[in-house]
């Protein structure tokens, strides 16, 4: 095609763009850089000089001291053990759903659709949900964090969307073979369903690690609190480890170590999100691609 | 019957939507006929159908509050000033983004964007206390330009203004998401068409870009209204103490010190099924505004 040069106008106008996307970086990576770095600094010389370029002002105490918090690495083990749970079971609900919904031929999907889509824009709200949660005995076990939220009419929209898109001779051929319709469904649709099953675990993990309002209100046992609620104490309610405090006198030095705690702890939650970030990539806009299909 | 005999035959399928049916009524609608207690005086011992009905009691009492002129107000301008301010930012960084030629820096970019969607809501207040205490460094850049260091995160006045910024910045890149797959749908041929008229860039945007993804523009605006009364209350939470009340308390973190810490159930309900109510009329009422608009696409 004819390459138009651009105008020295567009020009400008790009350029304004390019700027602001860079400042827009820029913003969003500052304050975790800023976390990062302060997470290996002596509190006193973050203090008094801020971000500084003195090696001497560098340690690892914060995270010995996170570390050694058993109260972080039991709440991190709950967060994988109820986030790993509950994926499972709202996957494999939604998908399960997804597929008679997906079929032209099944009676009552109507109905059945209406059912979910109502509960999307209309619901009972906190306390009845709750009274529901208590009445069948699940407050402060993990069921209260798994099993209310597990269907998911976004996610069963997602996957029936899905489904609709897979080609119908695939289903003929299968039929012609003499296999049933169920063992087509995972013989051979499930396999190839492989990418929106990814899609909808990575924002079912993601959401319910993310999440710490559900077990405010459900679970009663320190020992069951996942990670966030580890964190809220730490970073938003200010309280030490009283572990810690039992071994330090001073008020000045519990400062000091509190201080020390909050940015390693922010580093230390962000991790396992950070390191799957990467491979995250690809399946974000699929998911979303997905979605905004209909 | 064909049904009977469909049914039969199909039996399997219905085992596969059995359980969300199952799951969506035990936590979807018996929620909603528990809603009942907020008309009734709830005990836990009576249950819900043998607690005595009261009627409109705690609505009025909720309306007649001292509270109520604040928490409404509070929550309204939380989210109107969140929605104007937050919602236009997605779209301007989706067209920039579209500018940008090269995929792979493109991509490089999002990555970034989309960053902050994944740092959980907990670390990102944490991550506010740390940078806007007194001592932070945001307050050593105050100093420096000769300020005196401001308590943001106890000062009613910039809990708004602290609360919507992080918002931004939390979520506009992953919102961007969906309008750059619209954008993605515009023909690079209407493009060059009309840079060979001479259209500039910002008529280009302004006459090709927008105009497709109005129809995504319009959805998405629609689904932010119908939340217009509830968007935010985890954060609102983490965010909420004594010394910001008076502009941090909307009536999500009401309804959840009223029900969990004061234990008055009834009285909670009715104030979240106020709220609900609400947020019911703002969509509908966008919804049709916006059909009227954009001919006829609305989302009801």
């Amino acid at each position: 095609m004819d390459y138009i040069k651009p105008t020295r106008m567009d020009r400008i106008v790009l350029g304004i763009t390019y700027t602001l996307l860079f400042l827009g970086v820029l913003m969003i990576v500052g304050p975790l850089i800023y976390v990062v770095v302060a997470s290996f600094m002596e509190p006193t010389a973050l203090l008094n000089k801020g971000i500084s370029f003195d090696v001497a002002d560098y340690n690892l105490e914060g995270y010995k001291l996170i570390l050694s918090d058993d109260n972080i690495l039991r709440g991190f083990l709950n967060a994988l053990l109820y986030s790993s749970v509950f994926t499972v079971i709202t996957v494999t609900v939604c998908v399960f759903a997804g597929y008679p919904l997906s079929l032209d031929a099944f009676i009552g999907r109507k109905m059945i659709m209406t059912l979910f889509i109502i509960t999307m824009f209309f619901g009972g709200g906190l306390i009845p949900t709750y009274l529901v949660v208590k009445q069948l005995g699940m407050l402060d076990t993990i069921w209260a964090l798994v099993i209310p939220g597990a269907v998911s009419v976004w996610n069963i929209i997602l996957a029936r969307t899905f489904f609709r898109s897979l080609p119908k001779e695939l289903n003929e051929a299968a039929k012609i073979d003499g296999g049933s319709d169920i063992m087509i469904f995972f013989r051979i649709v499930l396999p190839l369903s492989k990418p929106i099953v990814f899609v909808l675990a990575l924002y079912a993990f993601v959401g319910h690690w993310n999440d710490f309002f559900q077990s405010l209100i459900y679970l009663d046992s320190q020992d069951k609190y996942p990670l966030q609620l580890v964190l809220r104490r730490i970073l938003i309610l200010n309280k030490v480890d009283p572990n810690i405090i039992a071994s330090v006198k001073e008020q000045a030095e519990l400062a000091r170590l509190s201080e020390l705690m909050k940015y390693a702890a922010i580093v230390i939650s962000s991790i396992p999100l950070l390191v799957m970030y990467p491979f995250f990539q690809k399946y974000f806009e699929k998911g979303v691609m997905v979605g905004s299909l209909k | 019957m064909g049904n009977l005999r469909y049914i039969k035959t199909n039996y399997w399928l219905y085992l596969l939507v059995l359980p969300s049916i199952v799951l969506t009524i035990v936590f979807k609608y018996f929620p909603m006929y528990g809603v009942l207690i907020a008309f009734k005086d709830y005990s836990y011992r009576k249950g819900i159908l043998g607690s005595e009905w009261v009627g409109f009691h705690h609505f009025e009492r909720f309306l007649n509050s001292p509270n109520f002129e604040q928490l409404f107000f509070n929550t309204l301008k939380l989210n109107i000033f969140g929605l104007l301010l937050g919602f236009p930012v997605p779209i301007i960084l989706a067209l920039m983004l579209n500018q940008v030629r090269k995929a792979a820096m493109k991509k490089n970019i999002q990555l970034f964007l989309y960053a902050p969607n994944f740092v959980s809501v907990v670390v990102v207040v944490g991550m506010l206390f740390v940078l806007l205490s007194p001592i932070g460094p945001i307050n050593k850049l105050v100093m420096a330009f000769g300020g005196m260091p401001i308590s943001f995160m106890s000062e009613p006045e910039y809990f708004r203004t602290v609360y919507i910024l992080s918002g931004i910045w939390q979520g506009a890149g992953w919102a961007s998401i969906i309008y750059v797959a619209a954008l993605a749908n515009v023909d690079p041929e209407l493009h060059n068409a009309a840079t060979l008229d001479g259209a500039s860039l910002l008529q280009r945007i302004w006459y090709i870009d927008i105009p497709t993804i109005k129809p995504v523009i319009a959805i998405v605006l629609i689904l932010a209204a119908g939340s217009i009364m509830g968007g935010g209350g985890d954060k609102a939470l983490l965010m909420w103490n004594e010394m910001n009340m008076e502009t941090s308390d909307i009536i999500s973190t009401y309804v959840y010190r009223v029900g969990f810490q004061q234990a008055n159930y009834s009285f909670s309900a009715a104030v979240d099924l106020f709220n609900t109510i609400i947020n019911l009329i703002m969509l509908i009422t966008v919804n049709s505004i916006v059909k009227r608009v954009n001919e006829g696409n609305g989302i009801v």
